[in-house]
């Protein structure tokens, strides 16, 4: 990670901090904490390399092995839980773009009675999360004929209250000039969005996509619930079934489908690190 | 001749309910709808095969009441609120200083803390199963090494829930980490040099300093922690499923198996209705928190 010009000031103190004595304690717990973080992932990575008779007894000379990879993908359909959730995420992201820029936009910038109600009837579902809503949830798509399909999955999610504040926010920010000028150049109110407001909020839709993906690539309680069979099922589900006790699969295998299935997000967060961290940065605290 | 102020402000209240439509018609089917059709569920008796569903008022919330069960659930669930929140915002803070201080691969540290929050809980889960497996388990070789016994961590109802919201802090701390890390990078370096000059140990400078600037975001923190507390619980399907005798069992993973295990949907919307109450508290929580970030601008 690269630092920002705050970051280095604030580290260069007249006393830096490493020279004392406590200062050296100080790093050395920090490194300790670090390396406690990742032990679950690197016992992952070793139990997924090893034969599992290896991997509990930590038998160091043991030989590296890449057999438990093959048997867990030879184990449940991955290609087709890959695709689900590839399908779930850009479809929850293609659906909360549109919402929420419309109704960001409306909060934002056009004045019209009843907008203060509204807006706090919105806000309302930050906390009433459709996470705790499954019961009647489900009711609602056994009704629309959305059970045990992507869009079932995703459909609770679109109108994202919390997309529409961040999109609400970032036009407020826009130039009123830029408007202006671009409805003297004869731009529709559609046009003057898609135009001048869009652009000029791609950070906070960068932002917004980041956060969004991560969440609904991770998310598992509601894609259980909505979903029965291998075609529309998404990872974290397929990974559940996977390593379900039932199923009897040594800790080596789930190591391996595990890692699996973290690979993408893990590999997307090395590449990303600096704007994961401030996409989630941005979206919680504006 | 129509006023043409009036037909500009009629124009835009009908661009701005166009615009709002899409979005309202999906949170009325996906929030408000089913907010009341939870309260409605919850009035009525579980309908069998031979006696249909009807109206009973208040009982579903007497009978949980009286569900020894159910107030294990909460009871169950307060401890893990109370644990896990203090437990992550008090780390997240410690790693804050840390990662922004001086320190010997802080961008190894920062992501050390950071990568948990990537993870699905799922596979969190799977991961933590690992430490946690009686006999060849990590946690049990390590305690193995100086002579402990081995502990079933998850089998018993002792321990069950500690290990749970152990994978919860784990998870958590590294995400809200990166708030307060944001929040020391705006407190301006003269302060510190200030301290120093006064003589102010680093502890004073934090403790007196640093701790009350970052009051809002911990405010901040504090929300997201709260409402974690109810919805993190995908871990529990790997780890627990609640059990031992309902010993890690919480609140929302007691809604999914009544309603679809058990297939108690009344009870489970009763549940629901409570859990929101709390969660409106929360809420009201948070709209007093907006309020005074507004007047630190």
């Amino acid at each position: 990670m690269t630092q920002s010009a705050p970051m280095t000031q604030s580290a260069a103190a007249p006393q830096s901090i490493a020279m004392t004595l406590s200062g050296r304690i100080e790093a050395l717990l920090a490194l300790i904490l670090a390396v406690v973080w990742t032990s679950p992932l690197l016992f992952a990575i070793w139990a997924a390399f090893h034969a599992s008779t290896d991997a509990v007894n930590f038998n160091l000379t043991s030989p590296w092995i890449l057999t438990n990879f093959a048997t867990a993908w030879a184990g449940a359909p991955w290609l087709l839980y890959f695709f689900n959730s590839f399908l779930l995420v850009t479809s929850v992201l293609i659906g909360q773009f549109i919402l929420t820029t419309l109704a960001g936009f409306a909060f934002a910038q056009i004045e019209f009675r009843g907008k203060d109600i509204v807006f706090l009837l919105v806000l309302m579902q930050l906390f009433i999360l459709p996470e705790v809503l499954i019961v009647e949830n489900y009711a609602v798509a056994a009704r629309l004929g959305l059970l045990d399909s992507i869009l079932g999955i995703g459909a609770p999610y679109m109108a994202s209250a919390f997309g529409i504040f961040l999109m609400r926010q970032a036009f407020k920010s826009v130039p009123k000039e830029l408007d202006e000028a671009a409805r003297i150049e004869g731009c529709s109110l559609l046009g003057v969005l898609w135009r001048v407001y869009v652009p000029a909020a791609r950070p906070t839709y960068l932002a917004y996509a980041l956060v969004s993906v991560a969440t609904h690539w991770n998310n598992f309680l509601w894609p259980l619930i909505v979903t029965n069979s291998d075609e529309t099922r998404p990872l974290t589900v397929g990974l559940s079934i996977f390593g379900a006790p039932e199923n009897g699969v040594d800790i080596s295998i789930i190591s391996a489908a595990t890692l699996m299935v973290i690979a993408p997000l893990l590999i997307m967060f090395v590449l990303f690190q600096r704007q994961f961290v401030q996409a989630f940065l941005r979206a919680g605290i504006k | 001749m129509i006023d043409p102020y009036q037909s500009h402000k009629r124009r835009q209240t009908i661009y701005g309910w166009l615009l709002l439509s899409p979005a309202l018609i999906m949170l009325t089917a996906f929030a408000f709808y089913p907010t009341i059709a939870t309260v409605w569920t919850s009035l009525f008796s579980r309908g069998t095969r031979k006696r249909p569903s009807e109206f009973v008022g208040l009982e579903n919330y007497r009978s949980l009441f009286e569900d020894p069960t159910f107030w294990l659930v909460v009871e169950n669930n307060l401890w893990y609120a109370g644990v896990t929140i203090p437990a992550s915002i008090i780390i997240a803070l410690v790693m804050a200083l840390w990662a922004n201080g001086k320190i010997p691969a802080r961008s190894f540290v920062r992501s050390a803390y950071f990568t948990p929050t990537v993870l699905p809980m799922i596979a969190a889960g799977n991961l933590w199963l690992f430490f946690y497996t009686p006999g060849f388990g990590v946690l049990d070789q390590i305690g193995g090494l100086f002579g402990l016994p081995s502990v079933n961590w998850l089998g018993q109802p002792d321990t069950a829930l500690w290990a749970v919201c152990a994978v919860t802090v784990w998870k958590e701390a590294g995400f809200f980490m990166i708030f307060y890390l944001a929040a020391l990078q705006t407190i301006p370096p003269d302060l510190k040099e200030a301290a120093d000059i006064e003589g102010a140990s680093r502890w004073t400078y934090t403790w007196r300093v640093v701790l009350p600037l970052l009051m809002p975001t911990t405010l901040f923190v504090l929300v997201n922690a709260m409402i974690n507390s109810v919805k993190l619980i995908d871990h529990l399907f790997i780890l627990t499923k609640g059990g031992p005798s309902d010993a890690s069992m919480l609140l929302l993973y007691y809604i999914w198996e009544n309603a679809f295990a058990f297939f108690d949907a009344p009870i489970a919307a009763a549940t629901t209705i409570l859990v929101l109450i709390v969660l409106s508290l929360v809420a009201a929580v948070q709209f007093r928190f907006i309020d005074r970030r507004t007047h630190y601008r």
